[in-house]
């Protein structure tokens, strides 16, 4: 890097420090708002019972911290030596002991009450309008709707805000870290059920304004449930820590009328027709590159890194001897992971997988030459 | 034959006759020689770890990425919790009880003296260990002090320099906690029972049960993780029939314990302060001892609250969440017998007592936060945000850490035969206390608007709150700075007033019948306890 470049970027950096302080200090739809104090705003029946059970609670303590720290203060004020009080000797009561027992007691007794009745609401998962399957990857989330409406649609959600913009390269927009390509979408008013999952660690699907953070547990499903009340768009971020990029996995839930669900399916699912892969379709280098390009930037960038150079502990593609040697261990690696490195089979489709192989292996100083065909993943999954 | 002769004058002589020099230290065996050496070990961790939260605020002072990369950020979280939690809370509290049991209960020395010596040194082998891992390919552990699997499962060697180390700082507290025990029991002077042991001694003797209880559970869960790695085993993975969530299971039935552990002896140290500069007796020193059991008791069975968004069943949810409550009684119970304590006493303000005022308020809050914690459905809200970090820094810092402030200030003149310094000290818990509440408190906003913890950044709708914290956390760390170097060097150094044997008015516990500083040898005859 020469020094003008560094001077750039320096001046970048500064340039936009002071303006995400400054001028960024804007409310973001569906997610915090600016130096905000308290839960979100409620969007379900749930999250508004949550509201009320903090408040109950503030209060509660509140009331007990002001008694007793006030006794204590008085003491302090009244009961020192410079004032000349004399110390009494009293001490060991026991009805004063079991009445300072007991009190606490019940006023313990009387915050789970409240609270008991939304826990066994919170855990009723039954007769659900639509369920939507939810998948934790290092580092984006699947969907996959499995029942009710919508069903059969699956897509992947990864973060869409820029490299730049969180190496203060770029602006910040006010979704800064909470935006993504593929929002999941559901009807107003319906019970959705989320089950979730994950694909490698333990990630959890949150959305503050709708009461619900579920672990997704790789190997084993959980789930919960919401009935979004308004129209609007609702944010969230992966709450379990689940690796370097862990905030960067972000959810964002769109909740639209029933009219506008409906008109979203048929284009998701026409979508989806026309992205299916013909696996016998042979693709030239150019349109593999052009493919591979994409799915580089959203599913290998955030670790090897845009140039392919790698950072710390993950390796370089760029000029690597693992990405330049045979393609059989490519397959394996890109197909089982390996170490850090996820498992792609069954998380992008043959095609993208192809089609990023052929991308890494004749970018940056890589010229391989080859093309990678979608076919060529399919046997090598098969087994054959 | 000349050594008969010469037997009266060596008994004259022995309260000064020790080894000197690298032999004083590393062969030691006198219970105040390694209670010094813990302390300097834990405060050294301490300041690591500071450092460390100090990397962590910088990158969170704004938000994008400047100065560190996330996998960076992510190991250093995971060191700062596993450095204060072994290397800095634990260690410093087996330093105030190795320097005070013998004294409080006029024993001459720890029961296991060679045990003590071989507890101590195992540490800094560990913390060579711990801190070693960050030069390991991939570095140091990222996976959060809770080393949760299968996270752990995808970390570089430096994940299984980190086990090692846990599994010998874990050996070191079970024999320090089996030490503790056999003196407190077997060592107490003629006439002392145990209800008449001083609150320090009783609030360690359950403390030391619990460390044996549970560093075990831990050895076990962070074993399985190792085998899991390199063995071939799937505890934790359920590819091979394993269970992630079976980890957490473990993990909390000791941690929560842990928790407990690290405050525990804070309640002991308080307990000791308000009365000595209330001039009044402790309020209900029977229901204290019930209080510190009660609480070891109900924290065998509270582990899951950790775990509410694991996906439990409503009855387990359920259960948690009343038991988790019901820890709130018997803490409760301790705040009020201290009130009463200083209720019509006749009070002074010196620093030790400042300390266990600042200790009391601030524990409560962290209390409070607790108990909002501990409802299963507000939880869902909180759990992995920054209110959770608010939350256990107002319990470990603003407990632990002040507490032992406390004990400090309280104990420097048997320690160091001087007075610490009143007017610096008063500089010393001012502003720890406005720093450490310009840190935390704004992170209790964090998260209930929603902040993750262990992000390495944040919306900008987080930015005012996140800069206000870095700039608390930079305050807080100098003020400890200035605390090792215009409070402690110049106590040890001898310099301030000369302390007398027994500085504070009412003080009556046995550490003050002794000559301050304490000789190297104390009660070799034991003390008569009416």
């Amino acid at each position: 890097m020469n020094i003008r470049k560094l001077l750039t970027k320096i001046w970048f950096a500064l340039g936009f420090g002071i303006w995400s302080v400054t001028v960024a200090a804007q409310d973001m739809p569906g997610g915090p708002k600016v130096n905000q104090l308290n839960f979100p705003a409620p969007a379900t029946k749930i999250m508004e019972e949550i509201h009320w059970l903090h408040w109950f609670m503030m209060i509660i303590c509140l009331l007990i911290f002001i008694g007793v720290f006030s006794v204590m203060f008085y003491s302090i004020y009244k009961h020192r030596k410079s004032k000349g009080a004399q110390p009494a000797s009293f001490h060991e009561s026991t009805s004063v002991e079991i009445i300072w027992t007991v009190i606490p007691l019940l006023i313990v007794i009387g915050m789970a009450l409240p609270a008991t009745k939304t826990v066994v609401a919170m855990k009723d998962t039954t007769n659900a309008d639509i369920t939507i399957k939810t998948t934790g990857y290092q580092w984006k989330w699947g969907y996959d709707y499995i029942k009710g409406e919508g069903e059969g649609i699956s897509f992947l959600s990864t973060l869409s805000t820029s490299r730049e913009a969180i190496n203060n390269l770029a602006p910040k927009s006010p979704t800064y870290l909470m935006e993504v390509d593929h929002e999941m979408v559901v009807p107003v008013n319906k019970k959705i059920r989320m089950i979730t999952t994950a694909n490698d660690v333990i990630h959890a699907w949150a959305v503050p304004a709708f009461g619900v953070k579920q672990d997704a547990i790789p190997g084993f499903v959980r789930d919960t449930w919401f009935r979004a009340e308004k129209i609007g768009t609702f944010r969230g971020q992966c709450s379990e820590l689940c690796g370097a990029q862990h905030a960067f996995m972000p959810i964002v839930v769109r909740v639209v009328s029933d009219e506008d669900y409906t008109k979203w399916v048929a284009e998701k699912k026409k979508e989806m027709a026309a992205n299916a892969d013909d696996p016998s379709k042979v693709y030239t280098l150019a349109e593999q590159m052009d493919r591979g390009a994409k799915v580089y930037a959203t599913n290998c960038a955030a670790c090897h890194q845009p140039n392919g150079k790698g950072a710390g502990a993950f390796p370089a593609l760029d000029g690597s001897k693992v990405a330049l040697g045979p393609k059989a261990g490519n397959f394996t690696i890109l197909i089982n992971g390996k170490g850090a490195m996820p498992k792609w089979g069954g998380v992008l489709s043959d095609g993208d997988l192809a089609a990023v192989m052929t991308y890494y292996r004749n970018a940056w100083g890589n010229k391989t030459g080859e093309v990678v065909q979608t076919q060529e993943f399919a046997s090598v999954r098969a087994g054959k | 034959m000349s050594t008969i002769s010469t037997t009266h004058d060596h008994a004259h002589d022995h309260a000064h006759d020790h080894p000197h020099g690298w032999r004083r230290w590393l062969f030691a065996t006198n219970h105040k020689d390694i209670g010094t050496m813990y302390l300097i070990f834990a405060f050294v961790s301490l300041l690591a770890g500071g450092v460390m939260a100090l990397g962590i605020r910088l990158e969170l002072f704004q938000p994008g990425l400047q100065y560190l990369r996330p996998e960076f950020f992510n190991q250093l979280t995971t060191m700062h919790g596993l450095v204060m939690v072994f290397g800095a809370i634990m260690p410093a509290f087996v330093g105030f009880a190795n320097w005070m049991i013998p004294l409080q209960i006029g024993a001459s020395d720890m029961a296991f003296a060679r045990m003590n010596n071989f507890s101590f040194w195992i540490l800094p082998v560990a913390a060579l260990l711990l801190f070693g891992s960050f030069l390991a390919p991939g570095g140091a552990p990222s996976g959060g002090w809770t080393l949760y699997a299968p996270l752990t499962l995808q970390m570089g060697p430096g994940m299984d320099m980190a086990i090692f180390a846990l599994h010998l700082l874990g050996a070191s507290s079970i024999m320090g906690s089996i030490n503790i025990i056999v003196t407190i029991l077997n060592m107490r002077a003629p006439g002392m029972t145990l209800m008449k042991m001083p609150m320090f001694c009783w609030t360690w003797l359950i403390t030391a049960y619990l460390l044996i209880a549970v560093m075990p559970v831990l050895a076990g869960a962070i074993t399985m993780v190792l085998t899991d790695r390199h063995f071939g085993t799937s505890f934790f993975s359920a590819a091979g029939g394993g269970d992630p969530v079976m980890y957490q299971h473990i993990f909390w039935f000791f941690g929560h314990p842990e928790v407990y552990i690290m405050i525990l002896p804070a309640f002991g140290i308080i307990s000791e302060v308000v009365p000595v500069f209330a001039r009044k007796r402790l309020f209900g020193y029977a229901s204290m001892v019930y209080a510190t059991s009660s609480i070891a008791i109900l924290s065998f069975i509270v582990w899951a609250h950790h775990m509410f968004t694991t996906g439990m069943p409503v009855t387990g949810q359920l259960f948690f969440m009343y038991a988790t409550m019901l820890i709130a009684v018997p803490t409760g119970v301790k705040i009020f017998n201290w009130v009463a304590t200083m209720w019509k006493g006749s009070m002074t303000f010196e620093t030790p007592m400042l300390w266990a005022i600042g200790f009391i308020f601030v524990f409560t809050i962290g209390g409070f936060t607790g108990l909002v914690l501990a409802m299963a459905p507000i939880d869902i809200g909180l759990q992995d945000t920054y209110y959770v970090v608010a939350h256990f820094h107002y319990v470990l810092v603003a407990g632990s850490l002040f507490a032992m402030f406390a004990g400090f200030y309280y104990w420097c003149p048997k320690w160091t035969g001087r007075m610490a310094d009143e007017f610096r000290g008063k500089i010393h818990f001012w502003g720890s206390m406005f720093f450490f509440n310009l840190t935390f408190f704004p992170m209790h906003f964090l998260g209930l608007a929603g902040m993750p913890r262990r992000y390495a950044d944040y919306p900008t709708q987080f930015a005012d709150f996140n800069l206000i914290a870095s700039i608390g956390g930079l305050g807080f760390g100098l003020m400890q700075v200035y605390f090792l170097l215009y409070v402690v060097l110049p106590a040890y150094r001898g310099h301030g007033k000369k302390a007398p044997d027994s500085p504070w008015e009412t003080a009556n516990t046995l550490e003050w019948t002794v000559p301050s500083p304490a000789p190297f040898h104390t009660f070799e005859q034991p003390p008569k306890v009416s």
